[in-house]
């Protein structure tokens, strides 16, 4: 099959949007199919050979916060050849409600419309102004999905209609196998965290007062933290008996966070609420760690209810420390969670999720004439 | 005391009397000054507004641009303390889709293009014009109430200070053109 892809977003900045076009459009050429990426890049140079630039994204005011989008006559020009060129038996926009890129293609195009809505945030507002003009555009959709519930929600009650849900995946093979950073778990065991540090919805400072329970009974224990945030600040959280023992890595590399993922002996994720799918578990499990996670109800579904990781008491710092406590005591019972854990996130798998996705275009294919 | 002083400083009581009530007049009709030109200010803004979503509207433009348009010309109408900032997205968004590379010639001839566009760059030199002279009626009235006069008598009154309107109001850039005027112009 034949697929162009579109991202609205500038391919050469970091998002969760981009990194899913491109693992979606890597898993789909590894099933065989034949995909072109269309995206805005402010450099041409040391774009992989499937994507085709369109022209840098411009800085505009909108939704609240200053967001750089790709539009206007030269914009949609470039859509409009790059789809003419390409042939496509189908295309598949992402976040076609920006005002970017992906709206672009859905104007200008003819052919069957594969969407994906990945933003769970509210902008009824801007959509019910220009709804005349985003419906015409929008209608040539036939198949939407969403990547998570919260997205689905918004795009039922913004656009109306339905969306097939489909989570990001995850592309274990990068996850798989990796050194630990130099020094690590160490002797007295280490405790693992990953995320925004000063996001409280992302957990650590549960896990902080966790820790610190943990760590006064067992004085070689580590914990290793990563993620942007203020540093000090986090340090100045924590009593000063066991501060020594926090290490904060910062925002890293791909590269180091995989690392820091076998670097732990328990991986904790003791987000607080908000989490459609939690990424960053699905990542600790690709990478076979031993998890602690709260008993949210999308973690509890991603773990397999418990099998493929503990679960605790959603904000419970004591209930953490307890569950802490239990795995560093018990080997065994990690390696049977690492090894769940390995095989349940094989759902998340990128050629998994992609083979989901191609079922999508098929139902929204026309059917084959005769037979 | 002789009568002739006893008149005489009636006579100056009774002038400076006039003055401060000639004063005080004059910061009335000031203020009365600010307030119509505010009122045609904020007049002015909500017909580009409206322009704004209606040119949003209209089909001329690619759908994108259209949401953005929409999204900023909506907050800028709804904005109640952030008004300055919400309007000065507002021009900033509409000069930007207006630069882009081949604006002019993919609306040229369309249906209903030229009237809206005239529309469009009707109400920037109004938002324009309305701007200059509010900030200008506020600049007096400020400067005339900051005379001791003025702040010793309380010949204001309770009136609060008026305060300028500061946005970006520049749709197109380049000022003075070859035509000598200041005034935004969109078309040609």
């Amino acid at each position: 099959m034949r697929v162009g892809i579109v991202c609205p977003y500038s391919w050469d900045v970091p998002g969760g949007v981009q990194e899913h076009t491109r693992d979606l459009a890597e898993a789909l050429m590894d099933l065989g199919h034949q995909v072109s990426v269309l995206a805005p890049a402010d450099d041409d140079e040391g774009l992989p050979d499937y994507v085709v630039p369109a022209g840098r994204a411009v800085a505009v005011p909108y939704n609240g916060s200053v967001a750089r989008m790709a539009f206007g006559p030269l914009s949609a020009n470039r859509v409009r050849r790059w789809i003419k060129e390409g042939n496509f038996d189908l295309l598949h926009v992402h976040e076609p409600a920006a005002p970017s890129l992906s709206l672009l293609a859905c104007w200008v195009a003819d052919g069957p419309i594969v969407a994906t809505v990945h933003g769970a945030t509210n902008r009824s507002r801007a959509l019910h102004v220009a709804e005349a003009v985003l419906r015409s555009a929008l209608e040539k959709i036939s198949g939407w999905i969403a990547v998570s519930e919260a997205a689905r929600t918004t795009m039922v009650s913004h656009l109306g209609g339905d969306a097939v849900l489909i989570p990001n995946g995850v592309t274990v093979r990068r996850y798989e196998k990796a050194e630990p950073l130099p020094g690590w778990p160490g002797e007295g065991g280490a405790l693992g965290f990953v995320g925004r540090m000063d996001e409280p919805r992302k957990g650590l400072p549960v896990l902080l007062r966790a820790f610190e329970k943990v760590a006064a009974e067992r004085p070689g224990l580590r914990l290793l933290a990563a993620g942007p945030g203020d540093e000090a600040e986090v340090l100045a959280r924590v009593r000063p008996q066991v501060r020594d023992r926090v290490v904060l890595l910062g925002q890293v590399s791909e590269a180091v966070k995989v690392r820091a993922y076998h670097s732990v002996d328990v991986f904790c994720a003791p987000n607080t609420g908000g989490e459609s799918f939690g990424i960053v578990l699905a990542e600790a499990m690709a990478a076979g760690a031993p998890i602690v996670a709260s008993d949210l109800d999308a973690f509890r579904r991603v773990l397999r209810g418990g099998r493929a990781g503990e679960l605790f008491e959603n904000g419970n710092s004591d209930d953490l420390a307890a569950a802490i406590g239990r795995l560093l005591d018990d080997p065994e019972r990690r390696a049977s969670l690492s090894a769940a854990a390995s095989a349940a996130v094989r759902d998340y798998d990128w050629p998994k999720i992609a083979r989901d996705v191609v079922k999508v275009y098929q139902a929204v294919l026309p059917a084959p004439q005769g037979t | 005391m002789s009568p002739l002083i006893s008149l005489l400083i009636i006579a100056l009581i009774a002038m400076i009397g006039v003055y401060v009530s000639w004063r005080a007049g004059r910061l009335d009709r000031l203020h009365t000054r600010v307030e119509t030109a505010r009122a045609s200010l904020d007049a002015a803004l909500v017909r580009r507004s409206s322009v704004v979503l209606e040119l949003a509207a209209s089909g001329l433009l690619d759908p994108a641009a259209s949401l953005l348009l929409a999204d900023c010309a909506h907050n800028a109408r709804s904005a109640d303390s952030g008004r300055e900032l919400a309007e000065s997205d507002l021009t900033r968004t509409l000069r930007t889709v207006l630069s882009q590379p081949g604006f002019a010639a993919s609306i040229e001839g369309r249906d209903g293009a030229d009237e809206l566009i005239g529309e469009l760059e009707a109400t920037t030199q109004q938002v324009f014009l309305a701007r200059k002279f509010y900030n200008d009626a506020v600049a007096v009235t400020v400067a005339a109430r900051r005379r001791w006069l003025a702040r010793v008598l309380r010949l204001a009154g309770g009136a609060p200070m008026p305060e300028f309107f500061e946005i970006d109001d520049i749709v197109v850039p380049g000022g003075m053109g070859e035509r000598g005027t200041d005034m935004p112009h969109l078309a040609g």
